[in-house]
């Protein structure tokens, strides 16, 4: 690419051409503030707050939408440009409710630092603050267009990024709030991802917090509480306690839950495997018999189900059938783990930690979710709940034991389940367990590295046995539109179809960039977190879900074979076109 | 109402800047746009609802809720201001106890302010559906609202409304 030559406050910079000067002066070692900003999204330029000033310009410019060019001159600091960004801020206070204390992001919320840094003590314009009332419809996230900053970055990912079409910007000037078209979230075509919530930068939009359910069972003598940790979990957590982003710290949450009190600690990794022996199957199955249902599609992300069936439900019949990892550790807890034990399992409480908001809504979804006989997961929790409810605890977690084991049996898991939380993942341990499936042995290397990566859409053929097996990994909801038309076109025309294999994430990165995930993600980091999974996975002497003897022993005793009669009234689920609402 | 839409659909489609002719179209036919026709629009024109509200929310020019039988249109303009416009709005809004940009709730009367009627002379000046009542003391309004009364009775209005 080709480099420019600029000046950022007298020190002379290269720079890519096109890049803008917010990026470019980090070469300079200079941090221009930003508040609308997000490294995954494009510009909007809404609040003003990276304003610069350019040598012969004639008035500022903001730093995130100016792209460098050869000679620049910039000047990033001076107390003419200060003075200007903290009017710009308290600004932007004044339509701000004063609440620090009482919300969700008090100490993670990006306004709340820039207030500090820039020592802003008195309210400077009468405040204006709009009164509109919260909306939960969704039991996911909340709503809260009061707290609203209009910086635009929730619209962005949910129109361009996701293109789900939920969220707009309704009115204009000092009415405009964020809301969907004329109908409650609820009503609207969300399908709770949360990235939203994710890249909110204040408390405008935030997980719907159950943690006070969760406390009040962890107190309840009668109950009998235990807990399942996902993939993507174990990787991203450590960002609330110091950690560099990617660190596994799989013993210490196990160590964790069972100081708040959880009588057994599963893994969904365990589920993970389950699901592959299932879906593996199933592929296995349609690529040999039945090839006209084929692309098989992955249905793990409950964010990805719901788009399907409100969006694309003529791709129903290529939907695997089975259900998530920690939906079938729900289901196993209060069937096979209670009649093993001897526990009632209505006295079960059964609680996820998800790097999801839409898991929230995914344990209630259809009746499959009963397939116990009760609900089989009670309350999924995101990352940053937990993180919240270890911050309550007392709990140091840097003192914790990395050493600590889950329950057996189900939290022993192979290296296949854990990379389960990574786009590309739920694919890759499918590959590992259809290629035995398939071909009757074990494949000879189990790394399927071709199909790795944050690229939005992946292809790969790969062969096993003799057999051309045509992979595509979509992760992000905007991509996964591509993949659905070159499968419709090729249905529509009569001919074969693209793909025999598909996985679709909701989530840029999948699970590890999830929309319950700690804040502050981007690429960088979700590569990290990614690869904080891939080491689990190396350092397994088991890297095969159907290898995981506790699943070839859970088989023998409970489930008789994958897709077998108590297999399908456990594991399976079924789908359903929703009503259309039209994005 | 789905006609009005789909007329609206296949006159603007594919044009550009084809979405807020339509919504244009709509507007003037129907005196508002009914969520039932962005709907129509929405599928038929390939545009997101949300993308549709956007604009209908920003220009002010669009009403989402249908107007009631008799517009009464209060003009604010500077002479209109001057010569005592505020007063009638007041009366008005006390007579049929709605406020501006709403409708009584049987239906029949919608207020709203304007800007210039053209007949400055006249000022101040409310028009009715059209008809211009110039040179408003407050005490005028309670008449006015008499006359239109008896245009929409209310009983047969709430039955049409059924």
């Amino acid at each position: 690419m080709k480099t420019v030559k600029l000046k950022i406050n007298n020190v002379e910079i290269e720079a890519s051409e096109g890049e803008n000067i917010l990026n470019a002066a980090k070469k300079a070692s200079v941090n221009i503030p930003s508040l609308c900003k997000h490294p995954d999204l494009h510009a909007t330029g809404a609040c003003g707050i990276c304003i610069v000033k350019l040598k012969g310009a004639p008035n500022m410019v903001r730093a995130c939408c100016t792209p460098v060019s050869e000679g620049m001159e910039v000047i990033t600091h001076d107390p003419e440009i200060v003075g200007v960004r903290r009017t710009v801020l308290e600004l932007i206070l004044s339509a701000h409710p004063n609440e620090c204390l009482t919300c969700g992001r008090n100490g993670t919320c990006e306004l709340q630092r820039l207030a500090s840094e820039f020592a802003i003590r008195r309210e400077s314009f009468n405040p204006v603050v709009p009164d509109i009332p919260p909306d939960s419809t969704t039991n996911s996230i909340t709503l809260e267009p009061r707290k609203c900053i209009k910086c635009g970055r929730c619209i962005t990912v949910c129109q361009e990024k996701q293109n789900v079409w939920a969220l707009s910007f309704l009115e204009r000037g000092i009415d405009t709030r964020i809301a969907p078209a004329g109908v409650t979230l609820g009503e609207s075509p969300c399908v709770r991802c949360g990235q939203c919530s994710e890249h909110c930068p204040v408390g405008a939009i935030f997980e719907f917090d159950e943690t006070e359910k969760v406390w009040a069972a962890l107190s309840d003598p009668e109950l009998y509480c235990i807990a399942q940790i996902a993939p993507a979990v174990r990787v991203s957590i450590g960002e609330a306690f110091g950690y560099p982003p990617g660190t596994n710290l799989t013993g210490q949450i196990y160590d964790a839950l069972r100081h708040l009190g959880f009588k057994a600690v599963f893994d969904t990794n365990f589920g993970a495997d389950v699901t592959i022996m299932e879906e593996a199957s199933e592929f296995a199955h349609r690529f040999l018999s039945a090839p006209e249902k084929l692309p098989l599609i992955t249905t793990c992300c409950p964010s990805w189900v719901d788009f399907m069936e409100k969006f694309h439900h003529d791709m129903i019949e290529y939907f695997s059938s089975c259900k998530s990892p920690h939906s079938i550790v729900g289901t196993l807890t209060k069937t096979y783990y209670a009649q093993k034990l001897g526990i009632d399992p209505s006295k079960i409480m059964m609680v996820s930690i998800m790097p999801c908001t839409s898991k929230k809504y995914e344990i209630t979804r259809t009746g499959n979710m009963y397939a116990s006989g009760m609900q089989d997961v009670d309350v999924a929790l995101t990352t940053r709940e937990f993180i919240r409810m270890l911050q309550q605890s007392g709990i140091v977690f840097n003192d914790l034991d990395p050493e600590t084991q889950a329950d057996s049996p189900l939290g022993e898991y192979s290296g296949a389940g854990v990379i389960f939380g990574t786009t590309g993942g739920v694919m890759e341990a499918a590959l590992r367990t259809a290629s035995y499936f398939i071909t009757g042995h074990d494949p000879e290397s189990v790394d399927f590295k071709q199909i790795r990566g944050l690229e939005g859409i992946r292809e790969f053929e790969f062969k096993i046995g003799g057999h051309s097996i045509r992979t595509a990994v979509a992760h992000g909801l905007g991509n996964v539109e591509t993949l659905i038309s070159r499968v419709r076109a090729a249905r529509e025309e009569g001919r074969e179809a693209p793909y025999h294999f598909i996985e679709v994430m909701a989530c840029p990165g999948g699970c590890i960039g999830g929309g319950g995930q700690s804040w502050n993600v981007d690429d960088a980091i979700r590569k990290k977190r990614a690869e904080g999974l891939f080491s689990d996975d190396r350092s397994k002497a088991i890297r095969l879900s159907h290898r995981n003897p506790y699943i070839q022993k859970l088989y023998e005793e409970f489930l008789g074979e994958p897709l077998g009669e108590t297999a399908q009234k456990y594991l399976h689920t079924s789908y359903q076109a929703r009503p259309e609402y039209k994005r | 109402m789905i006609d009005i839409a789909a007329l609206a659909v296949k006159k603007w489609k594919g044009e550009r800047g084809s979405l807020i002719m339509a919504l244009h179209e709509i507007q003037n036919q129907m005196g508002y746009v009914p969520r039932e026709a962005t709907m129509e629009i929405s599928s038929q024109m390939n545009v997101p609802l949300a993308r549709i509200y956007e604009v209908l929310t920003f220009y002010n020019y669009f009403k989402l809720e249908a107007p009631g039988k008799a517009v009464i249109s209060i003009c604010t303009g500077t002479a209109c201001y001057l010569k005592g416009a505020p007063a009638l709005l007041d009366e008005f809004k006390k007579d049929l106890g709605i406020g501006v940009d709403e409708a009584t709730s049987d239906g029949i009367f919608h207020l709203q302010c304007v800007r210039c009627l053209g007949c400055c002379g006249l000022a101040p000046v409310v028009s009715v559906n059209g008809k211009i009542y110039g040179k408003l003391k407050p005490s005028d309004i309670k008449p006015i609202i008499a006359e239109w009364r008896e245009v929409f009775p209310a009983k047969e209005t709430a039955n049409a409304a059924n």
